[in-house]
């Protein structure tokens, strides 16, 4: 029989965490740093949701998500985490374009891109910066009803060229289509453009090694391999969780899985008023996401060719084609030795968007020829690139939504979370149940590593303002020490 | 409990959660946004701080009330004042 790996859990907690993604664990950092006591329960055997990384035989070591973040992480991570973490993030230089409109490398900062609007594309030097302004001024607050599609236009009428510069590394980043609205493109891509594309060196293996690390010396109680079934609610208020076949109450829960089952699985549609699930269930989620991983073999190098690149052979960027089956737009990730010092290995991955449906439902016979299609045309994409690279290829495998929906319970492999009204839903959570939040990759900017770690941050202080209010569980609190 | 007190308290908490800030010359009419390379989170964990510290409860809609070290001297004061009755 498995082991139970809450055998010597408490009875209960100030706040339980369910799910370790980067919201998840580092809110359970931050209310542990207030001095709440914190359990953090993952269902999966390695902390860290979807940043993560797996290993195969022959030396290879893949990060799934590490492509690159902004500047930003690295105050959060030193004000939320640890200086060393923050010492580890270091820039990506070498960022590369390359499809039937343009083709060029770029440092993905705003005087590299104001350079190439003007000097590549002919725009005039007022209206690049007026467009920047308009992005930087965005926030929240704002006028919802604007698209990016609308954005564009205003600014770059006809320039289809111009927009896939502005908008491809972008949908990649998030997920986000022309459609979405205009905030959720301007908070991002001002986020890259104030100082460039960072990542973190040492590989997600070792971030996360030190994240547990922190956690565990702030006190949180930390176990992996324990699926919380459900969030118990009673008189409109948040009880305690059942995993394991165990109750453990709590004053609080922080989830950090899908805000869509959180609330339609975990705790259930019977708890919420009508109005609030019809508001849940009307939540789109993003689209997932299809990678190869291919590892080279021991001894053999590449030259560099950049750090990032995107490239297509489509004539146009066009949000829908981008996660069409057949894409041929796809983002290189190139991971050279000094990603993980000491290390002499190379590995590269390739990441496309993808729909679920388009992955979930095939037979097994089709699923298994659908993948190798998408390995072999990755390898023939790449040829361009790396001339000969099959011969220095020794493994190569295929993730496709469904994988990433079997690691991380995200509904539909979701690899963004949802779109823009998910953060509604998500922030009104506690006024439908007392003491019940969630964070995690919700409304396009609350994702991506640097929004998860924020969002986290966010949500727990409203989990330490309700528990320092709400007067039952502070005597509970003070009973038990 | 004195103005100059609160306002050592906040310059304290600041130089914690944002390290990098200048207080060596912070002008105490001015909004803090506007002198000091700080952000909405800072400000959120300014708010943390004062409940792990002090217990004192800010809610968000009183955040525009941080905005300068006048402006939260004023605002924390009676707050302060009430927790040490004596
Ligand atoms: C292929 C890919 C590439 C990406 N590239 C980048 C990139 O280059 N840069 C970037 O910034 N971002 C990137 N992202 C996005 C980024 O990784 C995510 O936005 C972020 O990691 C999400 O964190 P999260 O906290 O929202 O949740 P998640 O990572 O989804 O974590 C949720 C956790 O909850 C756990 N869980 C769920 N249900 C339960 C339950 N019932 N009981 C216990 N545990 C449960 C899950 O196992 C999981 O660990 C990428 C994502 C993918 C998939």
């Amino acid at each position: 029989m498995a082991r139970d790996r809450l055998a010597d859990a408490k009875d209960y907690y100030d706040v339980i965490v369910i799910g370790s993604g980067l919201a998840g664990m580092t809110g359970a950092n931050k209310l542990a740093k207030a001095g709440r006591s914190v359990l953090l329960l993952e269902q999966h055997y390695n902390f860290g949701g979807m940043a993560t990384w797996f290993k195969r035989p022959g030396g290879h070591i893949f990060d799934i998500s590490l492509h690159g973040f902004p500047v930003g992480m690295i105050k959060s991570c030193r004000k939320y985490w640890t200086q060393e973490i923050a010492d580890s993030i270091v820039q990506l230089k070498g960022v590369r374009f390359d499809n039937p409109q343009f083709s060029f490398q770029t440092t993905f900062d705003r005087v590299d891109f104001t350079s190439k609007l003007v000097d590549h594309f002919g725009i005039a030097p007022q209206t690049v910066e007026d467009f920047f302004n308009a992005a930087r001024a965005m926030d929240f607050y704002d006028d919802q009803a604007m698209t990016t599609r609308e954005l564009f236009e205003k600014f770059f009428p006809g320039r289809t060229d111009v927009v896939r510069f502005l908008m491809e590394p972008i949908a990649y980043a998030n997920g986000s289509t022309l459609d979405d609205p205009a905030i959720t493109y301007g908070i991002v891509f001002s986020n890259f453009m104030s100082k460039g594309v960072y990542i973190f060196r040492g590989g997600t293996d070792k971030l996360i090694f030190m994240m547990k690390n922190a956690l565990k010396q702030n006190g949180v109680d930390l176990r992996h391999s324990v699926c919380v079934d459900r969030i118990c609610v009673e008189g409109g208020r948040v009880t305690g969780i059942e995993a394991n076949g165990r109750t453990i109450a709590c004053g609080a829960v922080l989830s950090n899985a899908n805000i869509k089952t959180t609330i339609e699985k975990m705790v259930g549609e019977d708890k919420f008023k009508d109005d609030f699930i019809a508001e849940a269930k009307a939540v789109r989620l993003n689209n997932s996401s299809c990678q190869v991983y291919m590892g080279i073999r021991k001894g053999e190098t590449l030259d560099n060719i950049g750090d990032l690149l995107f490239t297509s052979v489509d004539p146009e960027f066009d949000s829908v084609r981008l996660c069409a089956k057949d894409v041929t737009s796809r983002t290189f990730s190139m991971y050279y030795p000094d990603i993980r010092p000491g290390s002499d290995r190379y590995a590269i991955v390739s990441s496309t968007n993808a729909n679920w449906d388009d992955w979930a439902y095939l037979s097994d016979e089709d699923y298994a020829n659908e993948k190798e299609h998408l390995i072999k045309t990755t390898l023939d994409a790449l040829e361009k690139y790396i001339p000969d690279v099959r011969s220095k290829i020794n493994h190569v495998e295929a993730a496709t939504p469904k994988t990433f929906h079997h690691y991380t319970l995200q509904a539909q492999g979701a690899t963004f979370g949802t779109k823009f009204e998910g953060l509604q839903v998500s922030m009104d959570l506690p006024k439908q149940i007392g003491g019940l939040f969630h964070a995690g990759s919700v409304g396009i900017i609350m994702s991506g590593w640097l929004g998860a770690i924020n969002y986290g941050v966010i949500v727990a202080n409203e989990v330490d303002s309700f528990m320092h209010t709400s007067e039952p569980s502070h005597s509970k609190e003070r009973a038990a020490s | 409990m004195g103005d100059l007190n609160v306002k050592k308290i906040i310059l304290d908490i600041i130089s914690i959660v944002a390290p990098d800030a200048d207080l060596s010359d912070v002008k105490s009419d001015v909004r803090l946004r506007d002198q000091l390379e700080m952000d909405s989170m800072d400000f959120l964990d300014i708010v943390m701080e004062l409940r792990k510290r002090y217990k004192i409860e800010v809610p968000k809609e009183d955040y525009p009330k941080l905005a300068s070290l006048d402006s939260c001297v004023e605002y924390l004061s009676p707050k302060f004042a009430a927790l040490t009755p004596a």
